[in-house]
């Protein structure tokens, strides 16, 4: 059973990231009927913007210290951050620990600034293209921009933790009545779950209560009748693309302790990420969030000793496996809307 | 009416051929493929030779990969006068005088193997084919670096192979035309078993968790032999894909396991993530079975384990060599890529540039580039002065026998580049093996024939 919820746990954990970047393809796809390649950038990007922060906390100038030697015998230059000499010790490492959660505020303003600038500056020439350009466009983008991001921060992997306190793990079999030790969760997986459900909600709430997210589902539903009505559609649906980046880009910042990132990891959300979408059904909001949390929890089950060696290969494959069923059954998706994608 | 092949001509040609064969001397000498300028792959011609480096220089590696080239950048200098000099100066060799090789100014292409097998292949194959490269090397990956012998095998060149790690290369894949410096999977387990039972106990439980790949699979066979051989108890291999990125399905099972060591068989990102989940999920400060929760990363990498940040802080494995060593080799190796690139050479930069002085003096010494006779010229040669004490190039499997480091994360680190601190150096006959053992393929594993190609 401890087995159980821990698989449970950890797949709603995936299916958080799954989630929260198949919303955003769902958002542009239902806004601006484009099938948006670069999206895994985004979540890419996001994660950059925690470590592009964190080396700002971190900027630093450096003493010599004659009593220490460097690695070829000269006197070791010690580094110190301006943070701690300006503010204090004190101040200075509690920042710096914290620089995932202030990367949050850092973030959302850098995507949605990215999400526009490549909506207008590219995306937006493509919208009468057929798909197959859309495609091609937004994943040679991805690659542009996951070559530039190599380039500056190279290819490793780089460490950016979670603040000391929310390091550890909690024992939350104690708390259900298990043997200690027998449920053991990271807090930061628990936090990135919560989370990804507050921004799910979030976004939902945004386009339900609000005028601007009413006339965005109008848009959705009928594009001509809206503009018609004289409202300039186009640009509130450049301003959701643009929310659906700072979408990506938050999944982005607060995976960063979970996997330190890298150049590729949007690469490896993406594929995954449009297979929830599909399963979810083309342009349905609920079911790409759905989905994600299905396919999340489904792959962790799949990952279990006791699933590869009934079926050896079945993690590798679960994900693409469940996508032929659903689709064999429910050709639309699970909660795909009629003529959507459908000539 | 027949008409018969032998003419007067062609007898005695095969003739002349077959009694030069039997005057061959049946102890190899260099001086006989000196005779002989021709005849093989690439025959340098002119004032110059060309050699090929295939690194990843894109993809997941390609940090380790721009280390490597630095390293064949540093070689190619040194060899052709240029620097300080390096570690030519200490090397036991004294062949290489700075007037490049065999006389030759030393010039290089470079390919970029991306870690794929097949790039790796392709941009070697272009290496040979249209650069001339006379010999290819390089490399971050069993995978590529079995593919690529393979391919220099068939074309006639001589295989240096970079960081490749997997008892296969030398194992049951080994090629008469391959040689490698760097160590193996067998030799880590060798190493570090004996560490690990004095720190941990011989009464352990390891749960592995293992890449599935050539080089994940023989690392974990190696490793569970050698801590088995300590007392350990072996509860479980997990195989993980290469392409995970998130191990949290596979750590979870780990807590209730019954199990009191994590053996992480992971390199590169694998090894970043699987390590970091693991103590996510609260195991360094775990106890089971009365005693502290360990996790054991048998193959490390100074350039991956920053990656991995505090969460290497104490735990073990091995490594080829690491900048901190202070023998006379290291120092100048150091001091050498150190002033040039201003940050300490990692363990792929060491075995790459040990690669490229070695099969130049291989060559000084055979006196000819032919692929055979440098093959020659490497077996069974020992040498010293290259950091790893005394080594030997055995000719049976063209694999060098030297110390292995057992390192271990360093807690309380004075700079970005130290990581890792080396708690003990197993001494060369303590990671010997036979040629023919099981783990390399047994008795079926053959060099074949030493192919100098055209």
């Amino acid at each position: 059973m401890d087995a159980f919820i821990l698989q449970v746990l950890n797949g709603l954990d995936k299916g958080s990231a799954y989630a929260l970047i198949a919303l955003g393809l769902t958002l542009i796809f239902g806004t601006l009927g484009v099938v948006n390649f670069a999206h895994g950038a985004l979540f890419m990007l996001g994660s950059f913007c925690a470590v592009t922060l964190q080396r700002i906390l971190s900027l630093s100038y450096e003493t010599i210290d004659e009593t220490q030697l460097d690695f070829l015998g000269n006197p070791l230059k010690v580094k110190s951050t301006y943070i701690e000499s300006w503010l204090g010790k004190d101040v200075g490492l509690a920042i710096i620990d914290w620089s995932v959660p202030i990367a949050i505020l850092f973030a959302i303003p850098v995507m949605i600034a990215i999400g526009v600038i490549m909506e207008r500056g590219l995306i937006k020439h493509f919208y009468k293209r057929p798909h197959a350009d859309q495609i091609l466009v937004t994943f040679g983008l991805a690659i542009v921009i996951q070559e530039v991001v190599k380039y500056y921060y190279g290819a490793n992997p780089i460490q950016t933790p979670a603040p000391d306190s929310l390091s550890k793990a909690l024992d939350l079999g104690v708390m259900i009545g298990f043997d200690p030790n027998a449920i053991i969760y990271p807090y930061w997986r628990l936090i990135y779950f919560f989370f990804s459900m507050t921004v799910i909600a979030g976004v939902f709430a945004f386009l339900q209560f609000t005028t601007f997210g009413m006339v965005v589902r109008a848009g959705m539903a009928d594009r001509e009748t809206v503009s018609m009505l004289g409202i300039n559609i186009d640009k509130r649906f450049t301003i959701m693309f643009g929310i659906a980046a700072a979408v990506a880009g938050l999944a982005g910042v607060m995976y960063t302790p979970i996997n330190p990132p890298n150049y590729h990891m949007g690469m490896d959300f993406l594929v995954l990420s449009f297979v929830v979408v599909v399963v979810g059904g083309m342009g349905s909001l609920p079911g790409a969030v759905l989905a994600g949390f299905l396919l999340g929890i489904l792959e962790s089950f799949a990952s279990t000793a006791w699933a590869t060696s009934l079926l050896p290969g079945i993690n590798q494959i679960i994900i693409y496996l469940v996508a032929i069923i659903v689709l064999l059954t429910r050709p639309r998706g699970l909660m795909g809307r009629k003529g959507v994608m459908e000539e | 009416m027949t008409k018969s092949n032998f003419t007067r001509r062609g007898v005695l040609k095969t003739g002349a051929l077959a009694g030069a064969a039997m005057a061959t001397p049946t102890i190899f000498d260099g001086s006989v493929w000196a005779a002989g300028h021709t005849g093989f792959t690439n025959a340098p011609e002119g004032g110059s030779v060309t050699l090929g480096f295939n690194v990843p220089q894109s993809g997941p590696y390609a940090d380790e990969g721009a280390d490597e080239l630095r390293a064949y950048e540093l070689a190619v200098e040194h060899l052709n006068g240029g620097g300080d000099g390096g570690m030519i100066n200490t090397f036991s060799s004294k062949t290489l005088d700075g007037t490049g090789i065999n006389g030759k100014k030393v010039e290089y292409v470079t390919g970029d193997t991306q870690t794929k097998s097949d790039a790796a292949r392709a941009s070697a194959k272009s290496m040979i084919e249209k650069d001339g490269a006379i010999m290819i090397t390089g490399g971050s990956s069993s995978g590529v670096a079995i593919a690529v012998q393979g391919l220099c095998q068939d074309a006639g060149v001589i295989f240096m192979a970079g960081l490749t790690h997997s008892n296969d290369t030398t194992g049951k894949d080994r090629k008469a035309n391959g040689f490698r410096h760097f160590f193996n999977g067998y030799m880590s387990g060798a190493a570090l078993a004996p560490v690990l039972a004095a720190r941990y106990g011989t009464d352990r439980k390891a749960y592995h968790l293992t890449a599935d790949y050539t080089w994940g699979w023989t690392q974990q066979e190696s490793i569970a032999n050698a801590t088995e051989a300590q007392g350990w108890e072996t509860v479980n291999n997990v195989l993980t894909p290469l392409a995970s990125t998130d191990f949290s399905s596979y750590i979870a099972p780990v807590l209730n396991s019954g199990a009191d060591v994590l053996v992480l068989n992971h390199y590169g990102g694998n090894m970043v993530n699987s390590l970091t989940n693991a103590v996510q999920f609260g195991l360094k400060d775990k106890q089971v079975n009365g005693k502290n929760f360990e996790i054991v990363v048998p193959l490390y990498s100074r350039l991956m384990a920053r990656g991995a940040g505090e969460n290497v802080k104490g735990i073990l494995g091995s490594t080829n060599w690491h900048w901190s060593l202070t023998d006379e080799g290291s120092k100048a190796f150091v001091k050498s890529f150190g002033t040039k690139y201003g940050f300490p050479p990692s363990q792929a930069a060491h075995t790459v540039y040990c690669q490229t002085l070695l099969y130049a003096d291989a060559v000084n010494r055979a006196g000819s580039f032919n692929p055979c006779a440098v093959g020659e010229a490497l077996e069974d040669f020992e040498f010293s002065g290259l950091g790893n004490g005394d080594v030997l190039y055995r000719g049976a499997d063209h694999q060098c026998f030297k110390d292995v480091l057992v390192v271990q994360g360093k807690e309380n680190p004075t700079s970005e580049f130290d990581v890792l601190e080396v708690v003990e150096v197993t001494p060369r006959a303590q990671v010997e093996y036979p040629p023919n053992h099981p783990m390399f393929g047994g008795d079926e594993a053959s060099l074949g024939e030493c192919n100098p190609g055209a």
